[in-house]
């Protein structure tokens, strides 16, 4: 059974502390040069197909700025 | 029915006849009475009793007693108090209502064990760092004890404040008969800011921090306003023979009792002395005293420390009359016959004084 | 869909104030998840230290007290004995837990105080500006102690774990970290054990949660956590300290 996710993040939450950029075991997530309205960058995720779900990076988030949705497919 | 009680004793029972089912402190004499009766009374009652590590523990278990709702007490003495400032400030900041007794011993540093009334500042002026007042109730005799026991439960809840009882090593052992009020259930009352487990209303946070200039300083209005209630809601004192009187003696407590003494031995000799015993020392009762001093030539502040309640006399009276001062330290009493010497010195000085205007 | 990783229900919606990459945050929402997990959000109370968490009670979404530094075991004692059957927590810096606040912790503890406390630990004073905290380790540079912590003039570190588990009335205690995400696994069981110690009423419990101060260790985020791993962590031995019970 193969896993699949969908990683969201909340950019107004965001401090840009890049400990999930870290976390991520398929390296999903860089630094962006956006700038939230408290003056962080923000972060976002390429090739968003090879997420699992795994939700390391929520795991790391100190801030809640990640929401993390997986499935089981069969 | 009147039971014959020790002082501290009757505090402790007082308390549970409130409907407090908590107390917390540490041992330190002279109030060591207090804690070991409500050891036995308050476990008997369903109640909570505990001895904490310290007086520092035993103020910060009452905040979070307090804040839980509960009706909830401590007391102590001296440097015991002096640990609880930090606390007490916090529980006046917080608005949680506690009752806190000192059984006031002699100072500074350890002191002594004996009674005293340096407390006085310490009480009065809040005692802890910031802007805030606490009321301050001074018994002067077992049944005092009982009742201002019993009634600093009432203002604390009403004003949502710490309430002090301040009495001395003296009082705390004197044995006197004393009738007990009814005993309350220990209801915790209507307290819809208490933190009690959020369920089913929005959550309660009990807190003194505001780090917004502004919002601090809304708080402190508030505070102060409540304050200023209490100034106007709160005064008491006893009179004593002051209609006529024209040395007019100010004394709390255990050297209240004394000066009446005092006062009663001058009268036998002609000399017209009276006497106003301030019950709350804050708010200090000014008006209560303004108009006690209807035929008043001077005015004789006797204390049990080196002059602290005196700086509030000459500020009601505000250098309208001459304000003179006697005072024992050290944990001795005032006697009433040093106390009726310096009545008579006063007689002569102001006599001489009107001779010198003349 | 069969998993959702999102905001637990006790926590407020609001943006924290810490610092970025500060470690704290993990912790918050560890707490918050260990709370709906075991259904007690609407019978929970919760402590608040003097330190970076102080404004822990604008986080969760829960009744809260503040308490003065150090003080915290001493208000959630007074809690606790009125409300024996609410859960009561406090959550604490090394400054306020093993500084100021030594004795309450400790007889806390020793009492057997049916609370639970969550230790953070991150070898500094973060609140006032990065001082030497009782925690801080030997040669570390802090405000304080500018050529590193001189354990000639300024001592040892405590490890606070190792020596409350000596006392009788603690039931559980653990020592985790949250450098990465195994480790905030195991650091949530640790927490998720000491709040079921409490429900059970089985005595005192605490997690002390090895954590970041990237601010005032002078250090990225990602740096910091690297620090903790490999300085922290062999002075502060993970593991599960004290289990009297073997919950
Ligand atoms: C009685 C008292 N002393 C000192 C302080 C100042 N103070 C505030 S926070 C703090 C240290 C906090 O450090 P720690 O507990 O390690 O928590 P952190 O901020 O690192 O999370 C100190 C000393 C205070 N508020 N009260
Ligand atoms: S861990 Fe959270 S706050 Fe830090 S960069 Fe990633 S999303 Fe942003
Ligand atoms: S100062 Fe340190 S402990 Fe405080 S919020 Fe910043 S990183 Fe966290």
């Amino acid at each position: 059974m193969a896993k699949t996710g969908w990683v969201i993040f909340a950019e107004e939450q965001c401090k840009g502390c890049e400990l999930c950029i870290n976390a991520c075991p398929k390296k999903l997530i860089f630094l962006t040069e956006r700038l939230n309205q408290s003056g962080y960058p923000v972060v976002g995720a390429t090739e968003t197909d090879k997420c699992t779900g795994c939700a390391m990076c929520y795991l790391m988030c100190p801030d809640l700025a990640i929401k993390v949705e997986r499935w089981t497919v069969p | 029915m009147r039971t014959l009680m020790k002082g501290n004793e009757a505090i402790g029972e007082a308390a549970v006849r409130a409907g407090c089912r908590c107390f917390f402190g540490y041992p330190i004499t002279p109030q060591n009475e207090i804690p070991e009766y409500l050891s036995g009374r308050l476990p008997e009652a369903g109640g909570v009793f505990l001895q904490a590590e310290s007086e520092i523990a035993a103020i910060n278990m009452v905040f979070g007693a307090a804040g839980a709702g509960a009706r909830v007490m401590t007391s102590s003495s001296g440097p015991g108090i002096s640990l609880k400032q930090e606390g007490i400030s916090f529980l006046a900041g917080a608005e949680l209502p506690c009752v806190i007794v000192n059984i006031m011993r002699g100072g500074p540093g350890l002191g002594s064990i004996q009674p005293g009334q340096a407390d006085y500042f310490q009480a009065t002026r809040g005692g802890g760092h910031g802007d805030y007042r606490t009321i301050v109730l001074a018994p002067c005799s077992v049944q005092e004890m009982v009742d201002f026991t019993y009634w600093a439960f009432e203002l604390a809840d009403r004003y949502r404040s710490p309430v002090l009882v301040l009495a001395d090593g003296v009082l705390g052992q004197l044995m006197e008969p004393v009738t007990l009020p009814p005993e309350l259930k220990p209801d915790n009352g209507n307290k819809p800011w208490a933190t009690t487990g959020c369920r089913g209303r929005k959550r309660n946070v009990i807190k003194s921090l505001y780090l917004n200039p502004e919002e601090l300083e809304a708080h402190n209005k508030k505070l102060q306003e409540k304050f200023g209630l209490m100034q106007r809601e709160v005064n008491r004192a006893e009179k004593y023979r002051v209609e006529d009187a024209e040395t007019v003696l100010v004394a709390f407590g255990i050297s209240a009792r004394i000066s009446m003494a005092a006062v009663e031995a001058v009268r036998e000799e002609g000399i017209k002395a009276g006497l106003l015993r301030p019950i709350t020392l804050w708010p200090f009762p000014e008006g209560i005293l303004q108009s006690s001093l209807p035929k008043a030539k001077k005015v004789l502040v006797v204390e049990m420390s080196a002059g602290q309640m005196v700086e509030d006399v000459k500020l009601t009276v505000s250098g309208k009359l001459p304000v003179y001062f006697y005072g024992r330290t050290g944990g001795l009493l005032p006697s009433a016959e040093e106390i009726q010497t310096q009545i008579k010195l006063l007689e002569v000085k102001v006599s001489e004084r009107s001779l010198c205007q003349a | 869909m069969n998993a959702v990783f999102a905001r637990p229900r006790a926590m407020t919606e609001q943006k924290t104030h810490y610092c970025p990459g500060c470690t704290h945050g993990i912790i918050h929402r560890m707490v918050a998840e260990v709370i709906d997990e075991l259904g007690i959000r609407e019978d929970t109370v919760g402590v608040a230290p003097v330190g970076c968490a102080v404004f822990l009670y604008n986080y969760l979404d829960i009744d809260m007290q503040e308490s003065a530094h150090g003080r915290a075991p001493a208000v959630a004692t007074g809690i606790k004995r009125v409300l024996p059957d609410r859960i009561v927590f406090t959550y604490q810096g090394d400054g306020d837990l093993a500084s100021i606040g030594t004795a309450e912790i400790i007889h806390a503890a020793a009492r057997g105080e049916n609370i639970t406390t969550v230790f953070v630990n991150n070898a500094i004073y973060g609140m006032t500006g990065g001082q030497m905290a009782p925690t801080t380790l030997p040669g570390q540079f802090t405000s304080t102690s500018k050529a590193g912590r001189n354990t000639q003039s300024a001592g040892f570190p405590i490890r606070v774990s190792e020596m409350l588990a000596t006392l009788e009335g603690a039931t559980y205690i653990s020592r985790v970290s949250v450098h990465n995400p195994a480790h905030v696994i195991r650091a949530k069981k640790a927490l998720l054990k000491a709040f079921t110690v409490q429900k059970q009423g089985l005595g005192f419990s605490m997690v002390e949660v090895l954590s970041t101060c990237p601010t005032n260790w002078g250090l990225k985020p990602t740096e910091a956590l690297a620090w903790l791993e490999e300085k922290m962590i062999p002075y502060y031995p993970l593991d599960e300290v004290k289990n009297r019970l073997e919950v």
